[in-house]
């Protein structure tokens, strides 16, 4: 890989994140919880059959959703497929390279998949066209353009609000076209441990000064649907609990704000 | 499927109402990739594209060329931008597109200036709608100059083709699909040299010349987009 | 709303009239004319025609004074990224310590900064930084930020008053790099205030009357508080 000067901080930078977050601001002028300015735009790309761009501060990343028929998984013959996959473009950062995905996009979209699959945001019992035969195939595909921290929330966001508008193309196949039924809105809050404390939604330079990052993922039911603790660095369980609170609390927030 | 679908109604007008010379609207942006040197987004109909640079040293170190700077433009589709998804990564069609569109930056840009340097270009296609290929090269030349990356000329581009037998100017997909020829043309505007053409179907000569000065035409205008997008990231209100 | 005044604006390719002065930065030539490079402003002095971009890579320049950032240690050299395509290197005889061969990180690290020369450079812009001037060192402590290096001067202004009017009305001690990193010192909230007053200059380098401008932006800064 490459060395670049964006995924080196430097010492003095470091040290500028860390004093601030002991007394309790952040750089940007942020609380611990607050998000940086998010901004969707729904239908971005008209031809897909459901998307959405997110900007999360200067994070951006483009959702966007193609449904085909298919064949199901021989172990599930009366269910359909969704299948989600995060792009990190090389052009979203200096050094994402081109060609097969790598761990970090693949942890990424496992994450987010599981917060979509596990909170049941589509009954892929209810895409099944001829039981065993032909079912509904959801790809969601995400692309990541700029990259500033925090692809997970971002791109889970993206993911939800494309699934809100997609419609299933039923016409093409001599059926009628029929909006995807959404039963849930999960909300994904990422916290970087930075220092003692958890902040949320960390921006490119929070993260590379943290020693761990944790996401919860939940739904309107207040449940856990997904949870990742992820980078090296260490919690308590006590730190765990707070994150829960505060993803419960944000994530609600941020779903009658944004998704409602 | 020749024939089936007239292209062209009895007024000479086109499907989506354009005339036989008439292009579809286009706009670009550009400073719209914050971590890259230079970027662009470029709306072309329904085609939307998106281009970021980078100028660095090549690497691996034995890559670089001593004389000169390397241009790299790759072509990507994301999995949403067509009809049917695409499967991630790159296949011929867009191999040989990434050639094409870096061989016609190489001529524009001034590669001496920049030994040892490799001059990445992504092209990310986020909707594609016929003329991907044109429209990125168009988005990729302004994204290089917003770069500051010196250069002979803006490389500007088009495309003309054959519907219902006729040539017409920016042919859309139905065009492209039914159509008998598909040409896409880029030149450096202030020589009128050609950087890149390629032909797809079944033209006279006679239509070649007609296609080549009706692109001839429109390039002028689309010039005066990329001149006006660059500028606009500078043009300053005062804020009284 | 009014547009600002600015200078002559032109694009690569198109054709540039020397009237009598000689071709210098930005142009090249064919069949005995003259065209830009670059999307610039034309700058005609007194013996030269120069294009001066919006936007260009830093080139490593012999002399330039820069600030660097430490990317990588070998056992004698560091590499330093001088916000350019081009790395340049310092070996630990252009430093004021006494560094022996495999002790490099005692001295700098991994992402610190360093306020150097360039001592030389090549054809193939290959370059080495120097670090034993007076008033090369290690900056310790402050921000830094970058701004596209074809707006350093502007950032100095003639004779410094920019820079120098800047730093007056902010209580900031700040170093210009000649390759557009600018290193910054002083309470956070006067050192937000430089760095909005030098992204407003690095914006607006293209107009004319920026100083006196600048000046009344501090005026009214002052006025409102």
């Amino acid at each position: 890989m490459p060395m670049d000067s964006n995924a080196v901080i430097s010492e003095i930078k470091k040290g500028f994140i860390l004093d601030s977050i002991k007394k309790g601001k952040r750089i940007d002028g942020r609380s611990l919880t607050d998000f940086r300015e998010i901004k969707i735009t729904e239908n971005f790309i008209p031809k897909a059959c459901g998307s959405a761009m997110v900007e999360l501060g200067k994070t951006k990343v483009v959702a966007g959703i193609k449904i085909e028929e298919g064949t199901p998984f021989p172990d599930s013959p009366e269910s359909g497929v969704m299948a989600l996959n995060i792009e990190l473009l090389p052009m979203a950062f200096p050094t994402f390279e081109s060609g097969p995905p790598s761990e970090q996009a693949i942890e990424y979209s496992r994450v987010v998949d599981r917060g979509i699959r596990e909170s049941n945001v589509i009954d892929t019992s209810k895409l099944v066209i001829e039981p065993g035969e032909k079912v509904w195939m959801v790809y969601i595909d995400i692309d990541v353009l700029n990259y500033d921290g925090n692809i997970i929330d971002a791109c889970t966001l993206a993911a939800v609000s494309a699934l809100k508008n997609a419609i299933v193309p039923a016409s093409k196949y001599g059926g009628e076209d029929f909006k995807l039924p959404v039963n849930a809105l999960p909300v994904s809050v990422t916290m970087a441990k930075i220092g003692d404390e958890l902040v949320c939604d960390p921006d490119l330079e929070e993260e590379q000064v943290s020693n761990g990052r944790i996401t919860v993922t939940m739904a309107e039911d207040n449940h856990i649907h997904a949870m990742q603790k992820g980078d090296v660095g260490e919690f308590s369980l006590d730190e765990i609990r707070k994150a829960i609170k505060t993803s419960s609390d944000i994530g609600s927030k941020i779903r009658e704000k944004y998704l409602r | 499927m020749e024939g089936n679908i007239k292209l062209i109604n009895d007024d000479g007008l086109r499907l989506d109402g354009r005339a036989f010379n008439e292009m579809r609207p286009i706009k670009i942006q550009t400073g719209v990739i914050e971590k890259a040197d230079g970027s662009a987004f470029i709306e072309w109909g329904a085609n939307k594209i998106i281009v970021a640079v980078y100028v660095r040293e090549a690497y691996p170190k034995h890559t670089q060329n001593m004389d000169r700077a390397i241009v790299k433009a790759r072509y990507n589709m994301a999995g949403f931008s067509v009809e049917e998804r695409k499967r991630p990564g790159p296949d011929r069609r867009t191999m040989e597109i990434s050639k094409v569109v870096s061989e016609a930056l190489s001529s524009a840009i001034i590669l001496e200036k920049l030994p040892r340097v490799e001059i990445d270009v992504f092209i990310e296609v986020l909707e594609a709608d016929a003329g991907t290929r044109i429209a990125s090269l168009t988005a990729s030349s302004v994204a290089v100059a917003d770069a500051g990356v010196p250069m002979r000329d803006l490389v500007v581009g088009c495309t003309a083709g054959k519907a219902d037998g006729r040539v017409v100017l920016d042919l859309s997909k139905d065009e492209d699909n039914y159509g008998q020829a598909d040409i896409p043309m880029a030149i450096l505007p202030r020589t009128g040299k050609v950087v890149l053409l390629q032909i797809d179907g079944d033209v006279s000569e006679e239509e070649f010349d007609q296609a080549t000065s009706m692109m001839m035409n429109a390039m002028k205008d689309i010039s005066k987009i990329q001149r006006d997008a660059l500028m606009s990231k500078y043009s300053i209100e005062d804020g009284e | 709303m009014k547009c600002l005044e600015t200078k002559e604006i032109v694009y690569p390719g198109d054709k540039i009239e020397l009237n009598d002065l000689k071709p210098r930065n930005g142009l090249y030539e064919s069949n005995s004319e003259y065209f830009s490079e670059y999307f610039g402003v034309i700058q005609r002095g007194d013996k030269f025609v120069d294009i001066a971009p919006f936007n260009s890579p830093y080139l490593p320049r012999v002399n330039d004074k820069i600030i660097g950032k430490i990317m990588d240690i070998g056992p004698t050299m560091w590499t330093v990224d001088i916000n350019s395509p081009y790395y340049s290197l310092l070996h630990i005889n252009d430093t004021p310590w006494h560094v022996n061969a495999g002790d490099l990180e005692r001295y700098l690290n991994v992402g610190d900064f360093i306020y150097a020369k360039i001592s030389q450079s090549n054809e193939i812009r290959e370059s080495w930084v120097s670090m034993k001037e007076p008033g090369m060192k290690k900056l310790e402590t402050g921000q830094i930020i970058a701004v596209k290096p074809p707006k350093v001067p502007r950032v100095i202004g003639k004779g410094g008053n920019m820079i120098n009017l800047i730093k007056n009305e902010t209580n900031t001690k700040i170093i210009v790099g000649q390759n557009g990193f600018i290193w910054i010192d002083g309470d956070i909230e006067n050192v937000n205030m430089a760095i909005n007053a030098i992204k407003i200059v690095e914006k607006e380098a293209h107009t004319i009357g920026l100083t006196d401008r600048m000046a009344e932006y501090f005026k009214k800064l002052k006025g409102e508080n």
